[in-house]
């Protein structure tokens, strides 16, 4: 018989190969402790008297250097956040023997809010023994104040310190958002170690969607303090005391590597301009270059201080912000959503051109309403109005509803639906900062996915009507609506709104510029679709019936746009709107938008005004203001009209 | 006298029992174990700033520890062994429960709640993981063939496969060490462990890839701790300081002042020997060191003695597991190397891998107290 095939456990065999390698492996094991017991020695034998000297009487600390956050500018060079000197009240916790009784003394003083009481206890003692944290801000008073007692706070000093300045506050506060103390919820995002002695980092906007490009990195340098904390040694202050230094050996300072500068799209002067065009009405402006996607103007009113984020906002003044009416800590630009009313109609056209669900030419007498045939509902043109004989371009011009009615009807809601989604409507629009709603531009597929009921999915034709005109389920952001205003435009070309344009490097001074990226073009409508839509919104700013020739009178480059309102009321079936009887906030919010110059489109722009009636009365007129700022600013000389 | 009664082994296979009761107590193990968790004591109650209620809580530890480990030491290792697939299974069925149970909670999952106490399925498999690898050569002929090789590779990749993800890194690379230690001793071939050992460094840039940043950094900081001393390095630099400074006979008792300064991080968990070395110095590490080489000398001798597969294997990778532990501990430490959150077994603070580890010498017991007499 072949023995090698055989299955019989050989024990002896067995047990030798298994003894082996017992013996091997114990072998392993003296040589590995006779590696760690030689680590020991060297360590605690050999480079003893180093480690004592480091350990004994005199320890060291590390002092974090905080690196200089970069700076905002606009696309000209203006400096929209800035860095100013600013006085620090901060604790060491290892030093200090109470915090809660010393937090209390400081209370009594007036130099921290006793409301931040247990926030800044737990922020100290979410930190290592030896850091500095920021407790608060001091005025020139207060630090004098505190200067003539800080023999009374050991682990309390005043420090100096950068706090980020906006030098145009409330103007630029949604476009760019601001910085505030780290939080606990900051702490878990960022590493720890890189904000040792940073206090401030973006909490909105651009200043939180680039804080990796703005912070930088910390430095830090050795000290060698006594046990009461008082520093014996600093290398980089008294460099002739080498005996000392040689105990260090090995660790060296570092300095810091300030943030790199960023350059953003925006321009200060549209920017400006569209601020104070919409003064104190709440309501919202997004301007864009079309060739580019670079957002000139980001505004959204009312508006807040940003630097009292920056210096350290007081409790109450941070409840009154966010409890007031008006809210002004809303970005409306990015994340207000409102129905867009008769914009979207330039839109809607040209799907209707592109699928040929109609004759541009034929003409549809508009009574002023419209029922379906065989049933009872009225749909009424917006606020009242009757436009008689209308066909596609007067329709546009007059923004005549029931002609859209008819329209949306005869194209089907698939049509109207695909057509207003090809712009971007009901998809964020890719902003680079971030914090964009995306709005809806309802189907029945939309209505199937979002109602739960079996009878809420049913889609009825008067959505349908509702929708040819922006009205029922549609929202739209009015960032949305300059973008797909700017693609419009392009015709069909379209680029992702975006603020960052370039960064400069803090040490070397020099700008890097990003290219601006490209979306995949609107497909389908031929160029004299195009031309179309474009002669209608001309139209609508320039020939007699066309609803914002009074806004746009005298101007001196040619422009497309379209007026909208958006209904926050509605009105009952026999009744009739009139604005002084419906309370304040419950009236219409009126739209405009417009690019121009009509033939090579510059600028993109989208405005809301919050219930100020009809875009013919409350946006148009913002929009014509800021199309002013932009053609002076650019020195533009259009020929006479 | 009663004493006398507890023999101790001579090589020939002495039995330790307690002849009134029949109780299997192996007594080099316990007073072993009993004087490097005594040492553990004294200087645990100095790293905790000489709390002695937490120190309490310690003993409580130990002494669940103590009996798990007389309770192992009375079953068989027969039914160790027939128990061996079930213990595994249920544990990979606890390991896939924690996992789902964090999917719900969005979250990193690893303790299982039981409502009056919780504990970590991930440390089952500290024991179960080898056990397995041991019962699944029991019937088979050593050194095992290559196919074998892989179904034990399986076994041990599986569970940690699981821990990995939880994610606990540390653990799953104890639980690869113990079994694959099991599969070391059970005779792998030199040639099967020469690839695997090239391959694994071919497949260190695969492994860098798939790493967590601050993994990466880990090692970074490993490799030059002064690049990073705010951070991960200041573990390093201020462990080494503590060594350092403890010299030849340390610094005494509670007057350790890189710990009690609070200039040492987790002075009572992962850095006790740290402590140690500062207030005892290199004489007081070196009873630890020759303590636990006691310990894991008396593993292996029981390895050595063993009867069949299963006990062999068993007690081969608990002993040198154990010593892995150790040297990862101590390596670290002392900036052997990078820092991995594995506790000093039996010393550091912590409750779970103390009635782990209790558990295993509890086996070992056994596997020695149950041999037949009769020579082969």
């Amino acid at each position: 018989m072949a023995g090698p095939s055989t299955q019989i456990k050989d024990h002896w065999q067995e047990q030798r190969l298994f003894l082996s390698r017992v013996i091997a492996a114990g072998v392993v094991v003296l040589l590995l402790t006779a590696l760690l017991v030689t680590r020991l020695v060297v360590l605690q034998v050999v480079n003893y008297e180093r480690f004592a000297e480091l350990s004994r009487g005199n320890r060291f600390r590390i002092e974090p250097q905080p690196p200089t956050r970069g700076l905002i500018f606009d696309r000209n060079g203006l400096v929209i956040a800035d860095n100013t000197p600013n006085w620090e009240l901060v604790a060491v916790a290892e030093e200090i023997e109470s915090l809660d009784a010393t937090l209390k003394a400081l209370e009594q003083l007036e130099l921290v809010d006793p409301s931040e009481h247990t926030v800044l206890r737990d922020l100290v003692r979410s930190h290592r023994g030896f850091e500095r944290v920021k407790l608060s801000n001091l005025t020139e008073a207060q630090a004098a104040t505190f200067a003539v007692r800080r023999h009374r706070f050991p682990g309390v000093d005043i420090q100096e310190a950068l706090v980020r300045y906006y030098p145009f506050g409330e103007a630029s506060a949604h476009a760019i958002g601001y910085v505030g103390s780290i939080s606990l919820a900051d702490l878990e995002r960022i590493d720890r170690s890189d904000y040792a002695a940073t206090s401030q980092i973006g909490k909105q906007g651009v200043e939180r969607a680039y804080e990796t490009i703005l912070h930088g990195h910390v430095g830090y340098r050795q000290q060698v303090v006594n046990a009461q904390g008082r520093v014996l040694f600093d290398p980089t202050v008294d460099s002739h005391a080498d005996n000392v230094a040689n105990f260090i050996g090995g660790i060296e300072s570092k300095a810091p590597v300030q943030g790199n500068n960023i350059v953003l799209s925006l321009d200060m002067r549209i920017q400006l301009a569209a601020q104070e065009a919409l003064g104190d009405s709440r309501g919202a402006l997004v301007a864009i270059d079309p060739r580019t996607g670079d957002v000139l103007a980001l505004v959204s009113t009312p508006s807040f201080d940003p630097n009292s984020f920056a210096t350290g906002i007081s409790r109450a003044d941070y409840v009154a912000l966010n409890t007031d009416l008006d809210k002004p800590l809303l970005n409306r630009a990015l994340s207000g959503l409102y129905p867009p009313g008769s914009t979207v109609k330039p839109y809607i056209a040209l799907a209707a051109l592109q699928h040929e669900s109609i004759d541009p030419a034929r003409e549809l007498y508009c009574p002023g309403e419209y029922h379906i045939p065989g049933q009872t509902h009225k749909y009424r043109e917006g606020r009242g109005g009757v436009h008689g004989s209308t066909n596609l371009h007067t329709a546009i011009v007059r923004s005549c509803d029931v002609y859209f009615y008819q329209l949306a009807l005869a194209m089907g809601i698939d049509d109207v639906a695909n057509g207003l989604k090809a712009f971007g409507f009901g998809a964020p629009t890719g902003l680079d900062i971030g914090g964009e709603k995306a709005g809806i531009v309802p189907s029945p597929e939309w209505k199937k996915r979002n109602y739960a009921r079996r009878e809420d999915q049913i889609w009825f034709p008067g959505e349908t009507i509702n929708t040819g005109v922006g009205q029922g389920y549609m929202l739209v952001t009015p960032l949305q609506a300059a973008h797909s205003e700017a693609t419009l435009a392009m015709r069909g070309v379209g680029h992702p709104p975006r603020l960052l344009i370039g960064v400069e490097d803090a040490v070397t001074r020099k700008v890097t510029y990003n290219e601006p990226t490209t979306l995949p073009p609107v497909e389908g409508p031929a160029p004299e679709h195009w031309d179309f839509v474009r002669d209608a919104m001309v139209g609508v700013t320039s020939e007699a019936h066309g609803t914002a020739v009074a806004a746009m009178k005298g101007v001196t480059y040619k422009v497309a746009g379209k007026t909208g309102t958006a209904q926050v009321f509605t009105v009952g079936q026999d009744e009739k709107y009139r604005e002084a009887d419906v309370d304040e906030r419950l009236r219409d919010h009126g739209w405009f938008v417009a690019y121009a110059p009509a033939d090579a489109p510059r600028i993109a722009i989208a405005a809301i005004v919050e219930n100020a009636g009809g875009g013919a009365r409350s946006a148009a007129p913002v929009v014509r203001k800021v199309l002013d700022a932009y053609f002076k600013a650019e020195g533009y000389v259009a020929r006479e009209p | 006298m009663s004493l006398a009664s507890l023999e101790w082994g001579s090589v020939g296979g002495g039995r330790r029992r307690l002849p009134f009761s029949g109780l299997v107590i192996d007594v080099p193990l316990l007073a072993l174990l009993l004087m490097i968790v005594g040492l553990g004591f004294v200087v645990l109650y100095s790293a905790l700033g000489a709390d002695a209620g937490l120190l309490m809580r310690q003993g409580l530890r130990f002494a669940a520890g103590l009996v798990a480990f007389f309770v192992l030491s009375q079953v068989p290792p027969r039914y160790l062994r027939i128990f061996t697939p079930w213990v595994f299974f249920a544990g990979l069925g606890l390991l896939l429960v924690v996992m789902v149970e964090g999917e719900i909670a969005k979250g990193g999952q690893r303790w299982l709640d039981l409502g009056f106490v919780r504990f970590q399925p991930s440390e089952i498999m500290k024991l179960a993981a080898p056990m397995m690898v041991a019962w699944f050569m029991h019937d088979r002929r050593l050194p095992p063939t290559f196919l074998q090789t892989i179904v034990m590779v399986l076994i041990v990749l599986v569970p940690a496969g699981l821990i990995a993800q939880q994610p606990d890194l540390g653990t799953a690379l104890l639980v690869i060490a113990a079994g694959g230690l099991t599969i070391l001793v059970a005779g792998l071939s030199i040639r099967i462990m020469l690839t695997v050992g090239v391959l694994g460094l071919c497949a260190l840039p695969l492994v860098w890839m798939f790493m967590h940043d601050y993994q990466r950094n880990r090692i970074f900081t490993f490799l030059n701790p002064e690049s990073d001393p705010l951070g991960t390095g200041y573990n390093t630099i201020q462990a080494e300081i503590a060594l350092g400074s403890g010299g030849m006979f340390g610094k005494g008792w509670l007057n350790g002042t890189q710990a009690h300064l609070e200039f040492l991080p987790e002075r009572s968990t992962d850095f006790i020997f740290a402590v140690m070395g500062e207030e005892f110095g290199l004489l007081g590490l070196l009873l630890l060191i020759v303590l636990y080489l006691a310990l894991v000398g008396r593993g292996l001798w029981i390895a050595a003695e063993a009867q069949d597969t299963f006990t062999r294997l068993l007690a081969g990778a608990l002993s040198l597991t154990f010593f892995f532990y150790v040297f990862v501990n101590a390596g670290m430490v002392s900036g052997l190397l990078p820092i991995v959150g594995v506790p000093l077994p039996l010393v550091s603070a912590g409750g779970t891998s103390m009635v782990t580890l209790m558990a295993g010498f509890g086996m070992l017991a056994s596997i020695h107290g149950h041999r037949k007499l009769m020579a082969p």
